[in-house]
């Protein structure tokens, strides 16, 4: 957990981490609603970087990015199928497929740290500045050799939670 | 002393060098070389284990050292002859039609290369700063700690603090928490994260805390760094007394911005520009990466510290224009090959992070207008 206050630095411009207000904003972003209707993709990226490989990661061309690269990356969110191929492949691990349920959410994320959790197993839940905010339950684990030693972990997470928990932490030792 | 003849030869063998070797020898190149001081050919790729950005035109998505692998291969199945562990030391005759660079191994000794054109690809090196305890042991700069880790698979340490918050440093703490340590800092003097949000956002969900508008005060241990102590500064730079931080860690990791290698242009006699956005002084260069020293020719970091994209394309565009003098491109197929490259570049180089250094590249641009020399006569003219 971080033991220095970093919620004072919030925002785009200064951590590269949004505020809330801001994070509604992005085109990447969908619809509260459609993270109802089932699993969508949530492109978490801020900045004009010269970066596209999302566009080509989507097999349904539900993420644009488009010329200049450095375009933010635009998400058609009645397109997109939440099928989580984009996760492992942005270079940034910006890409995540949250679905809201009735008391619950579900969160795919990207990982490449070392141990890869199993399912079942139970893991802490971190938020974008890591501070560790619950425990929840990894329900999927995909991997894809194309993916290239990114793995992509489901976890399932109090539906307050959705918007906060980026990152979990498997239990060792 | 030995003789070795080639029609273009390439001195560093990053992403700018290969892609150059590759270019020139996909365009029908004969006698393309890549000579590069180290034994590990391939640059700084090696040591990325990320995956990069870009577009498909620069391997993104792909991790850096997979990137480097293919290169190689493809540069060996082009026929281009790779030299490693081979440095330059000298260049003779740089205004003469052919060029005579004077290189040197532990097997062959020194011997010469002659070269009808040659692309100076030499990157950068790593910036450092001082502080009492600089010199113990642990102190080290990203690149080094990146060789370590992710070339030979030792950690130095088992927890670090980085200094500076530009893409590098993040990456490379990214990096330490993959390799097991613990990250007890980042450390930035300026009030803002220096690289992209993404990668700060990749290590700050982790619990790497960054301490913005901060510096280092000192490393202290016995034998090797133990802790360091970290304080504020203000707006004018000054460190405030009593803000004082000790962290205790067996790793300083200096990650504060890189400068050009520009011996070799310099060595030539090539007329260089300061600018402070490109990493400090610069090789003057024109659209066709040709230096104010006619047949040399420079692309990637050592023409401004920029990103690998960036690189791959600069190498590109300095292999199009020496096929072109070579007379193996007719002039209007080169001309349409360069400036959809130097399109792309626009667009690598469009948005905010990139601002200050496209303007410092058309600074410089301009500026070599005004010293270019007169063009040679082509390859293809003196032997027809």
């Amino acid at each position: 957990m971080n033991s220095y206050d970093l919620n004072k630095y919030l925002g785009v411009n200064i951590l590269g981490v949004p505020r809330e207000d801001e994070y509604w904003k992005y085109p990447g972003i969908p619809s509260v609603e459609r993270m109802r209707r089932g699993p969508v993709a949530v492109v978490e990226c801020f900045q004009e970087i010269p970066c596209d490989v999302c566009e080509y990661l989507c097999p349904v061309g539900a993420i644009k990015v488009g010329h200049p690269i450095t375009n933010l990356p635009v998400l058609d969110q009645n397109r997109c199928k939440g099928c989580k191929q984009c996760i492992a492949g942005c270079p940034g691990l910006a890409i995540f497929v949250v679905e809201l349920r009735e008391d619950v959410a579900k969160i795919s994320l990207p990982y490449e740290l070392l141990p890869v959790p199993s399912v079942g197993e139970m893991v802490e839940l971190l938020d974008r500045l890591g501070n560790i905010v619950g425990v929840g339950k990894v329900i999927e684990v995909l991997y894809n050799e194309r993916w290239d030693d990114t793995y992509v972990v489901t976890v399932m997470v109090p539906k307050e939670l959705a918007f906060k928990v980026r990152a979990i932490k498997v239990k060792t030792g | 002393m030995n003789e070795h003849v080639v029609d273009i030869l390439v001195i560093g063998s990053g992403p700018a060098g290969l892609m150059a070797a590759i270019e020139a020898a996909k365009l029908g190149v004969k006698a393309v070389a890549v000579i590069d001081e180290k034994f590990l050919l391939g640059g700084q790729l090696f040591k990325q284990i990320h995956k990069f950005f870009g577009s498909k035109e620069h391997y993104a998505g792909i991790r850096g050292f997979k990137i480097g692998k293919t290169l190689i291969e493809e540069a060996k199945n082009l026929g281009v002859s790779l030299l490693s562990g081979t440095s330059v030391v000298w260049v003779f005759e740089p205004y003469e039609e052919i060029k005579k660079v004077i290189a040197h191994n532990p097997e062959q000794g020194t011997f010469v290369i002659k070269s009808k054109r040659v692309i100076i690809a030499t990157g950068a090196r790593e910036n450092v700063i001082h502080f009492p305890g600089w010199t113990l042991p642990g102190v080290m700069g990203a690149g080094a700690l990146q060789t370590l880790m992710n070339v030979h698979r030792v950690l130095p340490g088992d927890d670090a603090v980085v200094v500076g918050s530009g893409n590098v440093g993040l990456i490379v703490a990214y990096q330490l928490i993959q390799a097991g340590a613990k990250v007890r800092g980042i450390v930035e003097a300026l009030p803002k994260v220096g690289g992209w949000g993404v990668h700060a956002a990749k290590i700050l969900r982790l619990g790497v805390p960054i301490y913005l508008s901060h510096t280092i005060k000192e490393a202290s241990g016995g034998e090797w760094v133990e802790s360091v102590t970290i304080w504020e500064i203000d707006k004018n730079w000054k460190p405030i007394s009593g803000t004082e931080k000790n962290l205790d860690t067996e790793l300083v990791c200096l990650a504060v911005g890189m400068s050009p290698n520009t011996e070799l242009t310099r060595a030539i006699g090539a007329r260089h520009i300061y600018l402070s956005a490109l990493g400090g002084w610069v090789p003057l260069h024109g659209k066709n990466m040709e230096t104010t020293v006619e047949g040399f020719y420079v692309a990637g970091d050592v023409a401004g510290v920029e990103e690998a994209s960036v690189a791959m394309d600069e190498g590109r565009i300095a292999a199009i224009s020496c096929a072109e003098d070579l007379g193996v491109l007719d002039s209007e197929n080169a001309e349409n090959m360069k400036e959809k490259i130097w399109n792309r570049l626009a667009e690598l180089r469009s948005g905010p992070f990139s601002e200050p250094r496209k303007r410092a590249k058309e600074v410089l641009l301009r500026e070599f207008e005004k010293y270019k020399p007169s063009r040679l006569k082509k390859y293809s003219e003196v032997n027809p």
